[in-house]
C-alpha cells in the first residue's frame, strides 16, 4: 500500500459521490490538496503531477465514522491494540472510530484518555475520539470526572458493557455531564432481567437449551432512561439498540422533542436469533445484546431507515480465540465488525430496506451529529477524510487475513458484497485494496 | 413582634419593611459589642432557650452570646443525650420546655417546616436556627447585613452564590431576602446541585463559575459535602475545586476588585475556597460571625422586648 | 418659651456650666454627651457657645438609652432603638449629661446606667432645658433652664431649629390620647 504525501494533489475522479451532509449524490470529481477537499466538480481534468484514484463505478463518499469500537488497548492487547484496530478500521472504510472505555484501567481519567490518543497518532491510521466512563472504574457507584476526562478529549461518557443500574445515579450523570457538554451514551439491560441470559428470548433459544435474555430487558432501561432525559434535560444517546420496543419508545421520544440519539450495530440489523439457532452453537454469534427476533431485526430496520435510529455503529468486540473457542455459555460476548460493515449493510440497500443515502448518512454525518464528532462530509473545505468503496465487489471473508488481530467474525467463510477500496485520512491514503 | 410576625421563621414571609427594620437595628447592636461593657439589660428577666436538634456549635453559640449581651437567661439543648433519644416526640419535647417559660424558642432541625409545626403548638416566640433545606432566617439577614455594610446597600447589586444549592437553606434565605432588598441573585454549581424551580425562587442559574461571578458585587460560597452515600452529586472534591472553587488566580482574573468573598462556614479550605481567598482582601467571612451576634440580638430583642401577655394576647395575628 | 428666650437661656446655662468647670478646676475635662434626640441639640449647643469662650472643641457623644429602659415589659412593641456614639474615653472626664425636658427621672436614670458601662467618668453634670417636675425617681439637675410646673395631662415639646423646626421654642400642649 502506497502512502501519498498531504501536500500532493490528490483526485478522485468518476465515482458516485454521495455526502447527505452536502446533498450531493452524482457522479463528481474530488479534488484533495492539501489534506482538505478542495473541489468537487462534475467535470474535471486532472493536472498532470496528480495521484489519481480511478473511482467509476464506484462510491466515493465521507470517511465512516463508527461510534463504538472497543480497541482493547490498554489492557486487553493480545486481541486488540489500537493500531490494530486502526488498521481494521481502515481497511473498512473507517476514518474515525470512538474507542470505548471498558479497558483495564478503564478510561476514567485523563492519563488512559491520553494514552489512546497517543497510541492513535502514532498509528496514524484512524482517528480516535475516546469516550470516558459514567462511572469511577464502571462500577456503578461513583461518578468519574468528566471535567477532567472532557478536558482530555473525551467526546462522550459511557459505562458500555455495564448498564448503570441505579436510576438515581444515571438521574445525577445525565445532570453533571451537562456541565461539560458530554452526551451519555447507555448499554441498555436490566441486569436482573437478563440474568444467566446468553441469547435473546425465545422459541430458538428453547430449542437449542440455552437461558433467554428478553427483549424486554433492553427496553425497560430504554424507557427509565427516556424518562431521566426528559427530567434532567441530559443529552442520551442509547448503543446497540437490538429490540422493536426500544424502537418504539425512542421513536416516540422524538416525536415528542427529546434531543436523544442512538446507533444500532450491522449485525442487529441483519442477523437474528434464527440464525444462532441454525449455526450449531457458534460462538460467534453470541454478543450482548443479542441476536433478536425477526420481529426486532425488522423494527430497528424500520428505526434506521426513518431517522428514529441516527447511526450505525459496529459495536467491534475483538476477543481471542480462547474467549471464543469454549462452550457457548461460557464464551465471551461479541463480534469484531470494522472490515465487514460495509457489504453487511449495503445488503439492506440491495433489499430496498434501506436507501443508500440514507445508509451513507448513518455512517457519516449521522453519526457525527450523536457525539458532536467533526467530520461526516465533503464540503469543499472539509478535511479530506474519504471512502472509495465498490459496492459490488466479492470477496471471501477469511479471518486469518483480517487487519484486526482477532477472528471472531460470524461471516467467516462466506461471500460478501461491498469492500472498501481506498481509505483517504487527511488526504493521505492510509489504505488500498483491489480484488484479486 | 417584627411587624405581625411573632415567629422568625422565614424570610420568605417577610416583608422588604421588616427586614430593613431587623437590619437597621442591628446596626445599633452591633456598637454595642464595641463597647468595654458588652451587656445591655434589656432583656433582663427573659429567657432564651437553644432546641438544637442538630448539632452546631456556632449558630448556637452566636445566639447564646446574643442572648447574653441583653442580659436574658440563655439555656441550651442538645438532641443527643436527652429525651429525643429515648423517643420522645419534637412536640413534647417543646411542650415540656415550655412549661418552664422561656420567652423564646431557637430551634434548629433536620426536617424542613419543624420549627413552623412549633410555632403552631407553643405560646412563645419562635426562631428557625435552620431547618432542613428549606431556610437559615438569620444567616440570610447577616449576610445582607454584612454586604450592606460593606456596599453600603443591596439595591440593584448582584449577588452570585455557588454551591449546593438543592440542599443549602442558607442559599434559599439568602435570595429571598436579598431580592427582596433589590439586588439580583445568580445561582451558580453543577447541574446536579441546582434544584428544578430554581429560577422560580428569583434567580438566575448558572454552571459556569466565571460567568456567574462576573460582574458580581458580592459571591456567597456554600460549604460543599461530599458525604452523600448513594446519591453522588459531583465525582469528588478535587473536580468540584477546579470548576466551582475559588483561587487566588480565579479571583484576581474574575471578579471586580471591589467585589466582598462571604461563606457560612465552616470553610471546606481548598475546596470552595483556598486559604488564601478565605483569609484574602475580599474576604467579609469573619466580619458575618461578627454581625451574626448583631443580628441575633437584634431579632431577640424584637421578639421578647415586648410584653409577653400582650403579644400572646393578640390572637389571630400571623405567627 | 419664644426662640430669643431659648437662645438666651441656653448661653446663661452655658456660663454657668463654664463658671463651675472654672471654679473646680475641671474646664479641660469638660465633654458632652446628649440623649437621644432632644438633648443632643441642646449639648451641641451648650458646647459651642462655652467652646467661643475656650476657644477649645469639647468632646461630644450621643447616647440613646432604649436598651436601658426600665419599661421594657410595660409596651406592647420593643421601642425603637437608635444609634450611640461615645467616640471618647470617659475615664478622668467630667460629663455633661444633657436632655431637654427632665420629667420622671427615668430617662436619665438609664442614661446613667449606660454611661457607667462606657467606664467611670470623674464625675457627672445633668443640664436640662426645662424641669417640669413629676419626679417618680430621686434625681435632679445641676444646670436648668426654666422651670415649668405642667399638669400631668400635658406634654412639654421642645422645638429645635437643627430637627427641622421653623424656630426654636418650648410649647406646652394637652397630651394627645393614645
Amino acid at each position: 500500500m502506497s502512502q501519498s504525501h498531504d501536500n500532493e494533489v490528490l483526485i478522485i475522479q468518476g465515482g458516485r459521490v454521495i455526502d447527505p451532509a452536502t446533498g450531493i449524490d452524482g457522479v463528481r470529481t474530488v479534488v484533495v490538496r492539501d489534506g482538505r477537499v478542495a473541489e468537487v466538480a462534475e467535470r474535471l481534468e486532472a493536472p498532470r503531477d496528480a495521484r489519481v484514484i480511478d473511482a467509476r463505478g464506484r462510491w466515493v463518499t465521507p470517511g465512516f465514522v463508527d461510534l463504538h469500537v472497543h480497541l482493547r488497548e490498554p489492557g486487553h492487547e493480545y486481541k486488540e491494540t489500537v493500531e490494530t484496530g486502526s488498521r481494521a478500521a481502515a481497511a473498512g472504510g473507517f476514518t474515525a472510530v470512538c474507542a470505548m472505555p471498558n479497558t483495564v484501567p478503564a478510561n476514567d481519567n485523563a492519563s488512559v484518555t491520553e494514552l489512546i490518543l497517543a497510541r492513535a497518532a502514532a498509528a496514524g491510521l484512524a482517528r480516535v475520539y475516546p469516550l470516558g466512563c459514567i462511572t469511577r472504574g464502571r462500577k456503578g457507584e461513583e461518578l468519574a470526572e468528566y471535567g477532567e476526562l472532557k478536558a482530555a478529549g473525551c467526546v462522550a461518557v459511557t459505562d458500555d458493557g455495564s448498564p448503570v443500574a441505579s436510576a438515581a445515579l444515571m438521574r445525577r450523570a445525565l445532570e453533571y455531564a451537562q456541565a461539560f457538554g458530554l452526551p451519555v451514551a447507555v448499554h441498555e439491560e436490566d441486569l436482573l432481567l437478563v440474568g444467566k441470559g446468553v441469547m435473546n428470548e425465545g422459541p430458538p433459544a428453547t430449542r437449542l437449551g440455552l437461558t433467554g435474555n428478553p427483549a424486554q430487558a433492553e427496553e425497560v432501561m430504554v424507557v427509565r432512561d427516556l424518562a431521566l432525559a426528559e427530567l434532567t434535560g441530559g443529552r442520551l444517546h442509547f448503543c446497540h439498540l437490538s429490540a422493536a420496543g426500544s424502537v418504539r419508545a425512542v421513536r416516540e421520544a422524538k416525536r415528542r422533542g427529546l434531543p436523544v440519539t442512538a446507533e444500532v450495530s450491522p449485525h442487529h440489523l441483519t442477523l437474528s436469533d434464527e440464525d444462532v439457532a441454525a449455526s450449531d452453537y457458534d460462538t460467534d454469534l453470541k454478543m450482548n445484546p443479542p441476536l433478536r427476533s425477526a420481529a426486532d431485526v425488522r423494527a430497528v430496520q424500520e428505526g434506521l431507515a426513518d431517522g428514529t435510529i441516527d447511526a450505525i455503529a459496529t459495536d467491534h468486540a475483538p476477543h481471542a480465540v480462547e474467549d471464543k473457542k469454549v462452550e457457548f455459555d461460557a464464551a465471551a460476548n461479541g463480534i469484531i465488525g470494522l472490515e465487514t460493515a460495509f457489504p453487511v449493510v449495503a445488503e439492506l440497500c440491495r433489499r430496498g430496506i434501506l436507501s443508500e443515502r440514507r445508509l451513507v448518512e448513518a455512517l457519516t454525518a449521522g453519526a457525527c451529529r450523536c457525539f458532536g464528532i467533526p467530520g461526516g462530509t465533503l464540503a469543499v473545505g472539509a478535511v479530506a477524510d474519504v471512502a472509495v468503496l465498490d459496492p459490488n465487489a466479492e470477496w471471501a471473508v477469511d479471518p486469518e487475513k483480517l487487519c484486526s488481530r482477532a477472528r471472531n467474525t460470524p461471516w467467516k467463510g462466506r461471500r460478501l458484497r461491498g469492500r472498501a477500496t481506498h481509505t483517504v485520512l487527511g488526504g493521505r491514503l492510509v489504505h488500498e485494496w483491489s480484488a484479486r | 413582634m417584627i411587624g405581625r410576625h411573632r415567629h422568625l421563621l422565614s424570610l420568605e414571609a417577610y416583608s422588604r419593611e421588616e427586614i430593613l427594620q431587623i437590619l437597621d437595628l442591628a446596626v445599633s447592636m452591633k456598637e454595642v459589642l464595641s463597647r468595654p461593657v458588652k451587656k445591655v439589660p434589656s432583656l433582663r428577666g427573659k429567657s432564651v432557650v437553644n432546641l438544637f436538634f442538630e448539632t452546631s456549635t456556632r449558630t448556637r453559640s452566636s445566639f447564646e452570646i446574643a442572648a447574653k449581651i441583653l442580659s436574658a437567661d440563655a439555656l441550651n439543648w442538645t438532641a443527643s443525650g436527652s429525651s429525643v433519644t429515648k423517643g420522645e416526640t419534637l412536640l413534647d419535647t417543646a411542650r415540656n420546655l415550655e412549661a418552664m417559660r422561656p420567652d423564646v424558642l431557637v430551634v434548629r432541625h433536620a426536617a424542613g417546616g419543624a420549627p413552623s409545626f412549633l410555632a403552631r403548638h407553643v405560646a412563645c416566640s419562635v426562631v428557625s436556627a435552620g431547618d432542613g433545606a428549606h431556610e437559615h432566617p438569620t444567616q440570610g439577614l447577616l449576610d445582607c447585613f454584612t454586604i450592606r455594610e460593606k456596599l453600603g446597600s443591596l439595591e440593584g447589586k448582584v449577588v452570585a452564590i455557588v454551591g449546593d444549592i438543592s440542599h443549602s437553606r442558607v442559599a434559599r434565605s439568602d435570595v429571598h431576602s436579598m431580592t427582596k432588598l433589590g439586588a439580583r441573585v445568580r445561582l451558580c454549581g453543577p447541574p446536579t446541585m441546582i434544584p428544578k424551580g430554581a429560577e422560580a425562587l428569583g434567580a438566575t442559574v448558572h454552571h459556569d463559575l466565571r460567568e456567574a461571578v462576573r460582574g458580581a458585587d458580592a459571591v456567597i460560597m456554600l460549604r460543599i459535602q461530599h458525604e452523600r452515600i448513594g446519591d453522588p452529586l459531583i465525582p469528588n472534591t478535587r473536580e468540584y475545586s477546579k470548576y466551582w472553587g475559588l483561587n487566588v488566580r480565579k479571583t484576581a482574573e474574575w471578579l471586580k476588585p471591589e467585589a466582598v468573598i462571604l461563606h457560612p462556614g465552616p470553610i471546606n479550605r481548598g475546596v470552595e475556597l483556598s486559604s488564601d481567598v478565605a483569609d484574602g482582601p475580599h474576604s467579609l467571612i469573619l466580619d458575618q460571625v461578627q454581625n451574626g451576634v448583631a443580628v441575633r440580638m437584634a431579632v431577640l430583642y424584637l421578639l421578647a422586648g415586648g410584653s409577653g401577655e400582650s403579644a400572646r394576647a393578640k390572637e389571630g395575628l400571623t405567627p | 418659651m419664644n426662640a430669643e428666650a431659648v437662645e438666651r437661656t441656653v448661653r446663661r446655662m452655658a456660663l454657668e456650666i463654664l463658671e463651675r468647670a472654672r471654679g473646680a478646676g475641671v474646664q479641660d475635662g469638660l465633654s458632652f454627651i446628649g440623649i437621644r434626640r432632644g438633648g443632643v441639640h441642646l449639648a451641641e449647643r451648650l458646647r459651642a457657645e462655652i467652646g467661643k469662650a475656650t476657644r477649645m472643641a469639647a468632646p461630644m457623644g450621643t447616647l440613646d438609652i432604649a436598651l436601658y429602659r426600665d419599661d421594657l415589659a410595660q409596651r406592647g412593641v420593643a421601642p425603637v432603638v437608635g444609634p450611640t456614639d461615645i467616640p471618647f474615653a470617659l475615664e478622668g472626664r467630667t460629663i455633661v449629661l444633657a436632655d431637654d425636658v427632665l420629667y420622671t427621672g427615668r430617662t436619665v436614670r438609664a442614661a446613667l446606667d449606660e454611661i457607667v458601662d462606657f467606664g467611670r467618668p470623674r464625675q457627672v453634670w445633668l443640664a436640662v432645658l426645662v424641669d417640669r417636675g413629676g419626679r417618680e425617681l430621686p434625681i435632679a439637675a445641676d444646670f436648668v433652664g426654666a422651670r415649668l410646673a405642667v399638669p400631668e395631662n400635658e406634654d412639654v415639646q421642645v422645638r429645635w431649629r437643627e430637627a427641622g423646626a421653623p424656630e426654636d421654642g418650648v410649647v406646652v400642649r394637652g397630651r394627645r390620647e393614645p
